[in-house]
């Protein structure tokens, strides 16, 4: 018997229509969303037009400028080479944003491969091995794990990228494992698998686009925390190098001057601030937005 | 029981990774560690002396088992630097660390207990707001940062704490917990955010059942309500999140320590970083991830405890 062909087509898309309409009328009242996209909007804006932005050189010395205060000519006052406090922050953005990306393709780069074959393939080899190397590096506490191997490896961004990231891998092989886990008895699973599609590409073709949602909050919480361990390991002088502006080398730099010049201080531990705050509301308001099960 | 067994099985691949990969860090370093220690100057002899000395030239594998035979001796090697054993070192370093944890849970407990309930039982009110506002900020906040502010705030502008001449508890409390105690508040606030946070949703979720229904029905107040009956069931996964927190906590006091000059744990870590005493960068790698398998099962297992469902289904994957 045939069917008319207008009629499939309505039955087929007439959910995902309602569901698309009711996204877009929750994407217009999630004020989580809003504040925090438009607060990471800023924040990556400045990371990539602070050259242009900024009014001098972040290394630009000015010698008779020493340790000033807030001003008309120095917004953020000046460190004790006389360097503009603005220049350096708006920079510092900058680092901050392409150390905490570069960690973040680490981690999913190692990370979603070994989610998506463990949940997939399991048994002994997920079971009791993967499973377990990725405990043993969630045994190390974050900052500890991101020290020691930026230490072993030698200071500098590059490097603080690779230990941060390595700190994510566990993360996400989690999460992509427990989705994968998840969709795996799903109906389109099992009709993708009947239809004879190869493991490979019900992996990636059918169940990590149905996976997305977690880790596009994960991700975006991870920028989250690798904000805040780029300026831990520069602060502890195993990340960006001096002269390099680095929110952390800002603060490092600020300590020996507390009594005299507490704007040094204060600056970029607001940035570092904002930013977490930025990428954390909006992980939650992606969150609300795409999980049905945050409707309350 | 099973729940246990199996528990306690999964422990042995983690501790076996987790020990080739402490031993493994030492080969990370590009080139030799040997020449890497004593710098550019050293004479090949000596560099053949230290590579001796740290077992070097043997085969990789035989390293790792004579690595890990002196291991489950508690033997951790010898320092680089102090030549003393890291054990000793660490064992120096650890009670000024714990003390600060201690410290710092407590710190969070105070913070988020409080208005966590508060927030439960005024839902939807200012104080449930306030709940909201504190634990969003206070994660954002990362703890150096005000950790330095304190500094700022407390030993720069007014005298009220010293920033150092750190003392152990035993010789003098009073100065003792004079230099501890911002350190405790830096650190706890983040730790009270995450677990105010917590409390918070997991409260929200059990004040909706009918058990929380029926105390209300039966004409008990709001907050004998919310402390007696729903607060004993939203408790599990706290527990859970303070055991997870304890690994959060270990790398946070690393850098807490560095900014008040507490000659803890993480001071030495730090300090054996920069002065490439490897030996001792392992041995605490070691004892840090050693603290938190340790904690996270003592925390699986009191879930156990506290959840039969737990139990009785084999666990959790």
């Amino acid at each position: 018997m045939a069917v008319p062909k207008d009629v499939v087509k309505e039955v087929a898309t007439t959910p995902v229509v309602a569901t698309r309409k009711r996204r877009g009328r929750k994407l217009f009242r999630n004020k989580q969303l809003w504040i925090g996209g438009i607060i990471v909007g800023v924040v990556v804006f400045v990371a990539i037009f602070a050259p242009l932005l900024s009014p001098v050189g972040p290394n630009v010395n000015d010698y008779t400028n020493i340790l000033k205060g807030p001003s008309a000519h120095h917004w953020f006052g000046t460190d004790q080479l006389g360097r503009d406090q603005l220049a350096r922050t708006m920079i510092g953005a900058r680092t901050s944003m392409e150390v905490a990306v570069g960690a973040l393709v680490v981690g999913l780069v190692v990370g979603i491969p070994i989610g998506l074959i463990t949940g997939f393939y399991r048994g002994f080899l997920d079971d009791w091995i993967i499973m377990r190397i990725i405990d043993a590096i969630q045994a190390f506490p974050f900052l500890i794990l991101a020290l020691v191997l930026a230490a072993m490896l030698g200071p500098g961004a590059r490097n603080a990228m690779i230990a941060i990231g390595i700190g994510y891998v566990p993360i996400f092989v989690r999460t992509v494992r427990g989705q994968v886990m998840a969709e795996f008895e799903k109906e389109y699973v099992v009709a993708a698998r009947s239809l004879g599609s190869t493991d490979w590409r019900i992996m990636w073709k059918h169940i990590l686009p149905n996976s997305m949602t977690p880790l596009l909050v994960q991700a975006t919480m991870a920028m989250a925390s690798g904000i805040v361990a780029e300026a831990s390991l520069s602060y502890l002088g195993l990340g960006v190098q001096p002269p390099t502006a680095s929110w952390g080398t800002m603060l490092q730099n600020a300590q020996g001057y507390l009594g005299q010049a507490p704007w040094l201080a204060i600056v970029p531990g607001l940035a570092i601030v904002v930013s977490v705050l930025g990428f954390n509301v909006l992980g939650d308001g992606i969150q609300r937005w795409l999980d049905p099960r945050q409707e309350r | 029981m099973a729940y246990i067994v199996k528990r306690l099985l999964t422990m042995i691949p983690v501790l076996l990774f987790l020990s080739m990969m402490v031993f493994s860090l030492i080969h990370l370093i590009p080139g030799d560690p040997a020449q890497i220690i004593l710098g550019q100057d050293a004479t090949p002899s000596a560099v053949a002396a230290l590579r001796a000395q740290m077992g070097l030239n043997q085969p990789l594998f035989m390293q790792y088992v004579q690595w890990m035979g002196k291991l489950l001796h508690g033997n951790f090697g010898t320092s680089l630097i102090d030549h003393e054993a890291v054990m000793k070192l660490i064992g120096q370093r650890l009670p000024v660390t714990v003390e600060l944890a201690i410290g710092t849970l407590i710190v969070a407990l105070l913070i988020a207990f409080p208005l966590g309930i508060l927030a439960a039982v005024y839902r939807g009110k200012w104080a449930d707001f306030v709940a909201l506002f504190t634990s969003t900020i206070g994660l954002a906040v990362p703890p150096f940062w005000i950790g330095i502010i304190f500094l700022l705030l407390f030993t720069v502008k007014v005298h009220l704490f010293q920033s150092s001449g750190y003392v152990p508890i035993w010789q003098n409390p009073g100065q003792n917990l004079s230099t501890m105690i911002l350190p405790m508040v830096a650190t706890g606030i983040r730790e009270a955010a995450v677990l105010l946070r917590m409390l918070r949703s997991s409260l929200m979720e059990v004040v909706d059942q009918d058990f929380v229904r029926t105390a209300r029905a039966k004409g008990l107040r709001g907050f004998v309500v919310i402390v007696g009956h729903a607060l004993p069931n939203a408790l599990i996964p706290v527990v859970t999140t303070a055991g997870i927190q304890i690994a959060g906590l270990l790398g946070g006091l690393v850098i807490t320590e560095q900014i008040f000059s507490l000659p803890g744990f993480g001071q030495l870590l730090v300090q054996s970083v920069f002065s490439r005493d490897y030996t001792t960068v392992q041995g605490a790698a070691m004892v840090a991830a050693l603290i938190v398998v340790v904690v996270n099962l003592i925390v699986d297992l009191v879930y156990g405890f506290v959840d039969p469902r737990i139990r009785l289904t084999g666990g959790r994957s």
